[in-house]
């Protein structure tokens, strides 16, 4: 048992990763990845939605009725994410105005229904639970990772914190502004794909 | 196992009692964090209105410097009065916006900003240092490329030169639009003139940099590269807040009070 739940939970970080092997939910990781604490603050707010959603789908999967199961899901995704928009609205006001429309768009992220759909409806709650944190902390790798690289090279900074000092503040640094734009998310992420399949060859698609 | 669930009662039940309990969920978590998000937009549009106007400091009290040097006043938009009907501290623009009786449609030819309708109206905000007048803080809005800008344009006592615009709520793409954000963006403007000598509205931010020794350089503004419609937004809304029918007539009852 134990052992299956670390399985569980350290899986999709590298094995099993939902964006690196499974691709999916890149539309956020593009769109809030241009510094670290929205990454963050949006890796967070994944975890959350995505570890009570399958544990409220679980609970009730003897229940739901196979021909409304999805919307049945969804309305909990999109519950609870309005419940994460609330709180950060209150709590963390500055970087919510950052996310803006991005911690609503968690209801379209596929990572979140993929998991409702493909674990929570099959295992129990406390496993379904332990899942959804396993494949938040996979999505926010990735976006960490992305958060890094975009924000230390687009900007010269982390956290906000100047490091390297761009040219325009009277430093050495000339920033990279593709690095601000969505494109560079994607040669990111491919970069981070194809090192975790350097590392773990088995996950290379075999062709035909 | 899964006859039992499959009935059109059962599906119905599942869907009535999950809607019931979601929808709970939420109205509960948005009734019990209201007070705590209206206290941070409140306080984040005081520290807006400073910020605009260059006297928001690193851990300084926003209440307290708002409370010693702003001074919020209405005013009658296209008249220049003040009007004192209405309870500075509590006057809300954008409910006045939608209420027939303290709002008017914008002629779709005038409507330069895009917002349909706006109060007959608006709040703004004297700074004073020693009971000197040193800038005035205008709230200005209008349509960007997807959302309505929210933001404040303050001037000099001159009523010419820009001190500072800054948005504190828009709906633009981050790292595109959303660089109207950018603290060297906002930098640009700063002692950039909205009227020239005549008078005119002369306020233009470009597609594009500008160009330094430009004939018109002090009028002009650096464009947002990826993001022209989101600029060309912004320079509409200030050439329409700043309009006859808008804050004019106000300003120039400031420019007199002045001479």
């Amino acid at each position: 048992m134990a052992e299956k739940v670390k399985d569980v939970l350290i899986g999709p970080i590298f094995v099993n990763n939902p964006i690196a092997l499974q691709i999916l939910g890149i539309c956020s990781a593009l769109a809030v990845t241009t510094s670290l604490d929205t990454s963050i603050t949006m890796t967070v707010a994944v975890i959350a939605v995505l570890s009570l959603s399958n544990f409220m789908v679980s609970i009730i999967r003897n229940l739901i009725p196979s021909s409304i199961r999805i919307i049945v899901q969804m309305c909990i995704i999109a519950s609870l994410v309005i419940v994460v928009d609330q709180v950060l609205k209150a709590f963390l006001y500055e970087i919510s105005k950052q996310l803006s429309v991005f911690v609503g768009l968690i209801i379209t992220n596929c990572i979140v229904m993929g998991r409702a759909e493909a674990y929570a409806m099959k295992n129990t709650p406390f496993m379904s639970l332990i899942d959804g944190i396993g494949n938040g902390l996979g999505y926010g790798i990735v976006l960490i990772f992305v958060g890094v690289f975009r924000e230390l090279f687009g900007k010269g900074s982390l956290f906000g914190v100047s490091i390297l000092t761009p040219a325009t503040e009277g430093g050495w640094y000339q920033p990279n502004g593709l690095m601000v734009l969505a494109p560079s998310a994607f040669f990111l992420i491919g970069l981070f794909i194809w090192a975790v399949r350097t590392w773990k060859p088995d996950q290379v698609e075999h062709e035909g | 196992m899964s006859g039992s669930r499959e009935t059109v009662g059962k599906t119905i039940t599942v869907a009535a009692v999950l809607c019931i309990a979601c929808s709970i969920l939420v109205s509960a978590a948005a009734v019990s964090l209201r007070s705590t998000q209206q206290k941070n937009k409140a306080l984040d549009k005081k520290k807006n209105i400073l910020a605009a106007a260059g006297l928001l400091e690193e851990g300084a009290d926003v209440e307290a410097v708002f409370a010693e040097k702003v001074k919020i006043k209405i005013v009658n938009l296209g008249k220049g009065t003040y009007n004192e009907d209405f309870d500075p501290a509590t006057f809300d623009q954008r409910k006045a916006a939608k209420d027939p009786d303290t709002s008017i449609k914008i002629p779709s030819g005038e409507d330069l900003a895009r917002i349909k309708r706006r109060a007959t109206v608006a709040s703004v905000y004297e700074v004073y240092d020693n009971g000197q007048l040193k800038q005035v803080v205008f709230p200005v809005h209008g349509k960007g490329l997807w959302s309505t800008m929210y933001g404040f344009l303050a001037l000099e006592p001159d009523m010419r030169t820009v001190a500072g615009l800054g948005f504190y709520e828009h709906g633009e793409t981050p790292g595109l639009g959303g660089e109207i954000d950018n603290p060297k963006w906002k930098a640009t403007w700063v002692g950039k003139k909205i009227f020239d000598d005549s008078d005119k509205m002369s306020i233009d931010v470009l597609k594009g940099q500008t160009v330094a020794g430009s004939p018109k350089i002090q009028y002009e503004v650096d464009g947002l590269s990826g993001a022209t419609l989101t600029a060309n937004g912004v320079e509409d809304l200030v050439r329409y807040w700043l309009a006859e029918d808008t804050f004019k007539p106000y300003i120039e009852k400031i420019r007199q009070r002045g001479a």
